[in-house]
């Protein structure tokens, strides 16, 4: 997360440092953006593909958080670990294989395989827990990955490389460049939703989780094998939030714990998308990624309409990491069941 | 659950000591280890464990305050350890511009926190289960992000005290044993207030809140004043709490309001046995106990940890008061 916000500074100075300022404009008026009208506007458009990029990985993420959560009324605090484990079996596998997409299937079938591991070992006795206890097993939990990861691999960031055929960027507009393996992100995450739309709503297992979300004792009543549902969920979760993983490696870093801010951020989405919801939680993601992304671009540009730059350079930063926070408890102010709550809940 | 073992075993056995029937053994004995301690300690020296037994009555400060919320109010909390934060940060940055009285710092911590738990919780409790852990969540990471960037006062770095608080203008927080016996006095303070006011009208109130708001809106009570209170009022001493730590270690950072902390707060309470005020001094004892413990052993001590608190999660349903007195009031 942190490299996402050092990219993102360097692609904004670098912006800044082509704005080309005629010297005497304090940014106080808003001068500079008379003259960079074209700079501006491809800045924009790189921030809302970058936004788009990390609302999409965070919709990976957040999709499995909200089944389990909307299915098992189960808090995974874990969930942002399986997101690590992604990536991390991404580092061996793709150390193994020497090929990416090899490394990506292997890594995606490994996260699967772990995230079963954990259902049967850990999961499986929380179920019936009230809330608290999920919280608390599923943040020891947390504490023992993290802790096995830098055993294994050490604290030391990894950097993924991104593979051939994705290396380099694509012209998208004159002077606008950008890199051919975020576009393959974003193209990725698009597929894997409409891929989930149409497991969730036209399929026998998709209508079962359906109706897990609206009621699941009624669901088991009726004769359908909850459990064997709970554990198919709990795959899928697992799947798309390992997959997120192994693909976010090229862009941020590997690391111990860097599923925990992640894991905030899937929940700020499923919040405000309503639990339980595949699509809340989608528009939710885009959502956020946008107004993190966005905010962090343009917040201290923002303050500098009416406060004097220093003042600007410091409420920016603070108010832009802020945004998604304030966006959330907005929305559980005016809607308490978020923006597309399940039916039934 | 637990809080019965209290109350109705009174009237059926008039002839139980009144220790007993206070509930009060088990911190008397406790607050008695806390107080001989120290001599002990220093006379064979083993000065260290002072400055962790210091630590340790800190973080039940915090602790017995979550329970209050917690334990009485079923008010799960996910963001207790910004009022530490915000507590710390206070007496920081009151340091730095070189007010370093102690009643002012406290003043102005209690003025701070109380604040900042009124406007919150007046948000949060809108809201419930899922959604209110998830929007204290959501204000604590406000509070996390807005210390990160005070460039002024080191950001993520943090930010070295200047001065201790001082008294009358006199400096004696540097003191181990001085601080010892303040945090201490600290610690009984917060106890015993917590254990007045959840014996008190209003503690029965949110109480009855926690068992069923439903019942207690027909009765003529609005649940939302009553928590909002519980959550100001607990707001606040988990502020002071973070004035001391901000004391005993001389520095303050953002680290000390990320979500992990008051995860691990959450533990205590739990740990150690909700709804019981005292259990959360157990319930920090230990989790601190256990942390210094591992980390002798190795440096992946977590690794070691994490199973533990899983373990005890799954086994020692009611905390670890319900392990060492098996005989209890059914709830």
């Amino acid at each position: 997360m942190l490299l996402l916000l050092q990219i993102k500074r360097a692609e904004q100075s670098i912006a800044h440092r082509g704005d080309a300022q005629p010297p005497g404009c304090s940014g106080s008026d808003g001068a500079p953006y008379a003259t960079g009208a074209n700079v501006n506007t491809i800045l924009l458009t790189v921030q809302t593909l970058n936004g788009l990029q990390l609302g999409l990985i965070l919709f990976l993420i957040a999709a499995g958080l909200t089944l389990v959560f909307g299915v098992m009324d189960f808090i995974n605090l874990a969930h942002g670990v399986q997101y690590m484990l992604g990536a991390y079996f991404m580092v061996l596998f793709y150390g193994l294989t020497g090929h990416f997409f090899a490394g990506l299937v292997l890594a995606v079938l490994a996260a699967i395989l772990a995230g079963l591991i954990l259902e049967i070992v850990v999961f499986r006795h929380l179920y019936d827990r009230s809330h608290l206890d999920q919280v608390l097993a599923t943040f020891g939990l947390i504490l023992f990955v993290n802790e096995g990861v830098r055993m294994i691999w050490g604290s030391v960031p990894i950097s993924i490389p991104t593979p051939e055929i994705l290396q380099g960027a694509v012209v998208l507009m004159p002077g606008l460049l950008y890199p051919t393996y975020r576009l393959a992100v974003i193209g990725a995450g698009i597929v894997v939703a409409i891929l989930l739309y149409i497991l969730v709503t036209h399929t026998r297992i998709g209508m079962q989780v359906r109706a897990g979300a609206a009621n699941a004792p009624m669901v088991s009543a009726l004769g359908v094998n909850i459990r064997g549902l709970f554990m198919v969920i709990f795959g899928i979760g697992a799947m798309l939030a390992g997959f997120a993983g192994a693909m976010a490696g090229p862009i941020f870093s590997v690391e111990p714990g860097m599923g925990d801010h992640v894991l905030i951020l899937a929940f700020v989405v499923i919040v405000i998308g309503g639990i339980g919801s595949i699509r809340g939680a989608f528009i939710a993601a885009l959502l956020v990624g946008l107004v993190d992304t966005l905010g962090r671009s343009f917040a201290t540009d923002f303050f500098r309409l009416f406060l004097d730059p220093s003042a600007a350079n410091s409420v920016g930063p603070a108010v832009s990491s802020m945004l998604i926070y304030i966006l959330m408890a907005a929305v559980l102010f005016f809607r308490p069941a978020g923006l597309f709550p399940a039916p039934g809940k | 659950m637990t809080q019965a073992a209290e109350a109705p075993a009174v009237p059926s056995k008039p002839r139980t000591p009144w220790i007993t029937r206070s509930g009060l053994a088990v911190p008397l004995i406790l607050f008695a280890l806390f107080a001989v301690l120290p001599p002990i300690l220093v006379v064979s020296g083993e000065t260290f464990l002072l400055t962790i037994l210091t630590r340790i009555m800190i973080f039940a400060i915090a602790a017995v305050s979550l329970d209050l919320i917690l334990g009485y109010g079923a008010m799960v909390s996910l963001g207790h350890a910004a009022f530490i934060g915000i507590g710390a940060y206070v007496v920081g940055i009151m340091a730095f511009h070189g007010v370093s009285d102690a009643f002012l710092q406290l003043l102005v911590v209690l003025l701070a926190t109380g604040l900042f738990a009124l406007v919150t919780g007046a948000i949060s409790l809108k809201t419930s289960g899922v959604y209110f852990i998830m929007i204290t969540l959501a204000f604590a990471q406000m509070a996390y992000f807005t210390t990160t960037s005070l460039a002024m006062y080191g950001g993520d770095d943090g930010l070295t005290l200047r001065v201790r608080s001082t008294v009358f203008g006199m400096s004696f927080l540097g003191d181990r044993i001085t601080l010892y016996y303040i945090v201490f006095a600290a610690l009984l303070g917060a106890f015993f207030l917590c254990r007045t006011l959840v014996a008190s009208r209003f503690g029965r109130v949110l109480q009855g809140c926690r068992q069923s708001p439903l019942r207690m809106r027909a009765l003529g009570f609005s649940p939302y004043r009553y928590q909002l209170v519980a959550y100001v009022i607990a707001g606040m001493l988990a502020g002071i709490a973070g004035a001391l730590l901000a004391n005993q270690i001389a520095f303050v950072s953002p680290a000390y309001m990320s979500w992990m902390r008051s995860g691990e707060l959450i533990f205590m309470v739990v740990l150690g046995g909700m709804g019981t005020l005292y259990g959360a001094i157990i319930g920090a004892f230990a989790f601190i106990a256990a942390e210094e413990i591992l980390s002798h052993f190795t440096h992946h001590w977590r690794v070691i940890f994490g199973p533990l608190l899983i373990i005890a999660v799954l086994f020692a349903r009611g905390g670890l008061i319900s392990l060492i007195f098996a005989r209890r009031g059914s709830g």
